[in-house]
């Protein structure tokens, strides 16, 4: 079923009510004294007796044959214990499931574990290898001949898209093409969004104006790499620890390529150093367990940085078209987009998510979306933090500051004339609900930011941005335990710290106790349902959501019990502060009594209390955010220096508001990286040339200023404490809003991602000789 | 591969160890003497997840090799609380929501103690500087300055 909403979904309405817990700043992070002391356990942290170090060969060559592989070398070496290949797992069929924010098809997902018949990028495995110590690990691999027939490889999108094109897989043709084609493309698919008449839109504008942009693929760049440990034990059943956002769906995607049942398997997330979207798909999982099943040893596996940029990762590189048409009063008369993405060696780019941000904030009639999914030999991507959208914000955002100027209409304003606002039709199918978009821009246009004087080649620059919050399935369970505390178990996998935080506010607010009395902990797939990943935004939406409803049966059991013990109706018990107490005073004198005295009594009086929800959440609420930035631009070195920054986002309600402010910030600088620096570079034969942090270079604290934040608070209706996903907005609006800062500053309109150095230097220099010229 | 024996000091107290030529301080620590606390992040001093200091100066335990601990004073994470007590900047880096996912944190703590160290009062722009080796994608360094700052007025006693 994808990620269509569950007609069966589960949404509590939004009650407006004082809170005493949610809306502050927990002085007590549950996960935070660990994490100072170096004392968090993240997967490469976590050692089995007994256990084996795991290495893998990977590829060489961008595209090539398998003719045959020759472990035997290596398996004669002393201290090897085990080595696997494409003859250790079982070929899979077709067969498509939703792998987070991105779809996913079996048949690829163990081909990209592990190659078949082909290797399809620098760096895909191609046989893995257990050793009693990562020196023979490494010597083993040396051992191993593969004998490769080379083939011309397709790196960038236009190119792969070309009829000519050397294509990854013989078998795919188009689909979402009608008539079907009849000779194969690395053309996945072409999928369309469509609203109105674009055609008689575009007749209807005073002003057309449409650019194109080309965007590289930039890795998420967490600094912890993947690492899992795999344990197979002779009864067939497998533990495995690993760095991952899902460890459900990590378990059933690491069972099926093994043809395991999903039972058999327990995974338990480690703490998670940084993931992004990054670590949704199965890598090393799959590879640990087979290697023990062989060796009978647990098998501990880490990449290497290098690994991780040339097999894990990276987001589409792509090639977008925007056009828009506005009559000379500034309305938006209609909208269109070409967005041609890389999704790696496989199908499946983030296109069905991000081609609903493409206009989703503006009222527009006449609206035509068109995606290309499009394979390449580049590793299969994975989602990043809003997986595609700021591109296309690239695009659209400048291309409305473009007709701003034109027409004379400032830019903040232009934004207000076509903000979408409740019952605004989207483009992908529903209508908005209450949503804070012209609270963001009216606060950027009133903030001080806006009032700060700009020097000589400096420029400020105004972008917006929409992304949707997942729900999806989501489980939790809170036990009351005997002396009044609380264990609150979650299994939407908390990526930074400030959900479990988050989950124990909601808890301690509707279980009328101290937020210190509740103790949240991450669950292993053994302890609760299944969870979706922490995708989309949804951790603290959706998690909270099950958190809430857990509470609110653990309530009404503490109800029963106080009911059993005064001998009335259960309903004649309500539950206020943290107590039972008589509805009303009609159902007798009782004392109120407190959640400690109903555990104390619980055992003898039905049983330990536990509350619990397993349900699909379908109330995410749609959030918006509005960036200023101010740059500075070098004349001599084409550098562009950022100095000032400001956020203004719609939380819905921020429950943890620092935290809240701290998921802008981090959103904001890695897109102010992706905007200024990151790209992946390869060769001429198709090897990635910057596999590391020197050469694919982040933003570090000197790269960055100080950024000013303000939370906006539309509630969501449909989440009890009306929380909006706060985690992934803010990556959108940086490539848009540095490009139209650059425009301000030194005249210059950047087109081609990133706007780093050399470009900015060259489209100067252009500039210049232009001017001469005339 | 023959091994070594090592002698070395780990936040005050005595070590031994045997180690390959080829094998980092970093690799000795996490995988020789289980001290996890400091983070490999990149394995080639671009990160600073790994940042310990040697004798009083700032490293990165992985372009270390093991066998140069041989008679010197090392101070990693591990060794930075005070008992329960924690340091000012643990401190602060908790109460400024400094860190995220926490995987870069040992290492821009050790790196901060270094800082104020030779520097109790840096500006901004000096603490930006000084932890410029150290990648946090998380947190976008705004409370991370911030609490660095605090804790540095806050261990001036000012």
């Amino acid at each position: 079923m994808g990620m269509m909403p569950s007609p069966y979904g589960t949404q509590l309405p939004y009650e407006e009510k004082d809170t005493k817990v949610v809306g502050t700043n927990p002085t007590e992070r549950p996960d935070a004294a660990d994490k100072v002391t170096g004392r968090a356990r993240y997967a490469a942290d976590i050692n089995l007796p007994g256990q084996l170090v795991g290495k893998v060969l990977r590829s060489p060559h961008a595209h090539a044959n398998i003719r045959s592989i020759d472990t035997s070398k290596a398996e004669a070496l002393e201290g090897v214990k085990a080595v696997v290949t494409r003859d250790d797992f079982p070929d899979l069929p077709v067969q498509i499931a939703s792998g987070g924010e991105i779809m996913i098809n079996f048949r690829d997902v163990t081909r990209n574990m592990m190659a078949r018949e082909k290797t399809l990028y620098d760096g895909h495995p191609v046989a893995a290898v257990a050793a009693t110590s990562e020196n023979i690990a490494k010597a083993a691999l040396k051992l191993i001949e593969v004998d490769y027939e080379v083939l011309p490889h397709v790196i960038d999108v236009v190119d792969a898209m070309a009829p000519d094109a050397p294509l990854l897989n013989e078998e795919q043709f188009t689909k979402g093409i009608d008539p079907a084609p009849d000779k194969p493309s690395n053309i996945a698919a072409r999928m369309v969004a469509k609203l109105g008449d674009v055609e008689a839109g575009f007749k209807a504008a005073d002003l057309v104006i449409e650019r194109e942009f080309n965007t590289k693929a930039v890795h998420q760049g967490y600094i912890e790499p993947h690492a899992s440990i795999g344990n197979y034990t002779e009864g067939g059943n497998a533990e495995v620890f690993t760095s991952t956002q899902g460890h459900y769906m990590n378990r059933a995607q690491t069972a099926k390529v093994l043809g395991m049942e999903i039972s058999r398997i327990k995974v338990t997330p480690a703490e998670l150093g940084g993931g992004f979207g990054g670590k949704n798909l199965i890598y090393l999982e799959p590879l640990a367990i087979q290697l023990s099943k062989k060796s009978q040893r647990p098998v501990k596996m880490a990449m290497t940085r290098d690994e991780v940029f040339r097999s894990t990762g990276p987001t589409s590189g792509t090639n977008i078209t925007i056009k828009i048409g506005m009559t000379k009063d500034g309305r938006m008369t209609a909208a269109e987009a070409e967005l041609n993405y890389q999704a790696g060696c496989f199908p499946g780019s983030s296109l069905p998510l991000c081609m609903p941000t493409a206009f989703t904030r503006y009222e527009i009639e006449n609206v035509l979306v068109v995606g290309h999914d499009v394979i390449c030999n580049r590793p299969r991507v994975a989602a990043y933090r809003a997986p595609g959208a700021p591109m296309i914000a690239f695009g659209v955002e400048t291309v409305i500051d473009e007709l701003a100027e034109e027409l004379k209409i400032d830019p903040i304003e232009i934004r207000l004339i076509n903000a979408a606002k409740e019952g605004t039709q989207t483009h992908f199918g529903p209508k908005l609900g209450p949503i804070g978009y012209v609270e963001t821009l009216e606060r950027a246009r009133a903030h001080d930011h806006m009032k700060t004087k700009l020097g000589p080649n400096q420029g400020r620059g105004i972008a917006t941005a929409f992304w949707n919050t997942l729900g999806m399935e989501t489980s939790a369970t809170i036990n009351i335990n005997q002396d009044g505390s609380a264990s609150l178990i979650y299994g939407t996998v908390d990526v930074a710290g400030g959900m479990r935080a988050a989950y124990a506010q909601m808890a301690a607010e509707e279980l009328g106790i101290p937020f210190e009395k509740i103790r949240a902990q991450q669950s292993d797939t053994a302890g609760l349902g299944f969870n979706f990943p922490t995708v989309g935004s949804r951790g603290t939406a959706a998690g909270g959501m099950a958190v809430v409803k857990a509470a609110r049966d653990a309530i009404a059991r503490m109800c029963q019990v106080a009911a059993r013990i005064w001998e009335v109706e259960e309903d004649e018990v309500v539950w206020e502060d943290g107590a039972a107490r008589p509805a009303s005073a009609n159902v007798g004198e009782f004392e109120p009594l407190s959640l400690a005295e109903i555990a104390a009594k619980a055992g003898f009086m039905g049983g330990t209390i536990a509350g619990h929800a397993e349900i699909n959440v379908t109330g995410g609420g749609p959030a918006f955010s509005t960036h200023v930035v101010d740059v500075e631009v070098d004349r001599e070195t084409g550098l562009v220096k950022v100095l000032r920054y400001t956020i203004i986002q719609d939380a819905g309600k921020a429950i943890f508001p620092d935290f809240v402010k701290a998921q802008f910030h981090g959103a904001a600088v890695q897109g102010i990286g992706l905007a200024l620096n990151e790209e992946y570079i390869y060769n001429d034969k198709g090897v990635m040339e910057n596999p590391g942090f020197l050469d694919y270079r982040v933003p570090v604290a000197s790269d960055v200023p100080n950024i000013s934040t303000e939370i906006v608070e539309v509630p969501n209706p449909l989440h009890p404490y009306g929380v909006r996903g706060v985690g992934e907005v803010s990556i959108i609006p940086p490539l848009a809003v540095i490009s139209n800062a650059i425009y301000d500053a030194v005249g210059i309109r950047l087109r081609d991602h990133p706007m780093s150095p050399p470009k900015v230097l060259k489209a100067l220099d252009d500039a210049a000789m232009k001017e001469a010229a005339e | 591969m023959k091994k070594t024996h090592v002698s070395t000091t780990i936040n005050g107290d005595e070590f031994d160890f045997l180690c390959e030529p080829t094998q980092t301080l970093l690799d000795v620590l996490r995988d020789e003497l289980q001290m996890t606390g400091t983070k490999e992040g990149c394995a080639t001093g671009d990160c600073g997840a790994c940042s310990v200091t040697l004798d009083g100066t700032l490293v990165c335990a992985c372009l270390v090799l093991g066998l140069e601990a041989s008679g010197k004073e090392i101070e990693t994470i591990e060794g930075m609380a005070d008992g329960d007590e924690l340091h000012p900047l643990q401190r602060k880096f908790i109460e400024h929501v400094a860190l995220q996912c926490g995987i870069c944190t040992p290492g821009l703590l050790v790196a901060a103690r270094s800082l104020l160290d030779v520097n109790p009062d840096p500006t901004e722009e000096e603490v930006r500087y000084w932890l410029a080796g150290n990648i946090c994608r998380c947190t976008g360094y705004h409370n991370i300055v911030t609490a660095v700052i605090d804790a540095a007025q806050e261990m001036r006693g000012t």
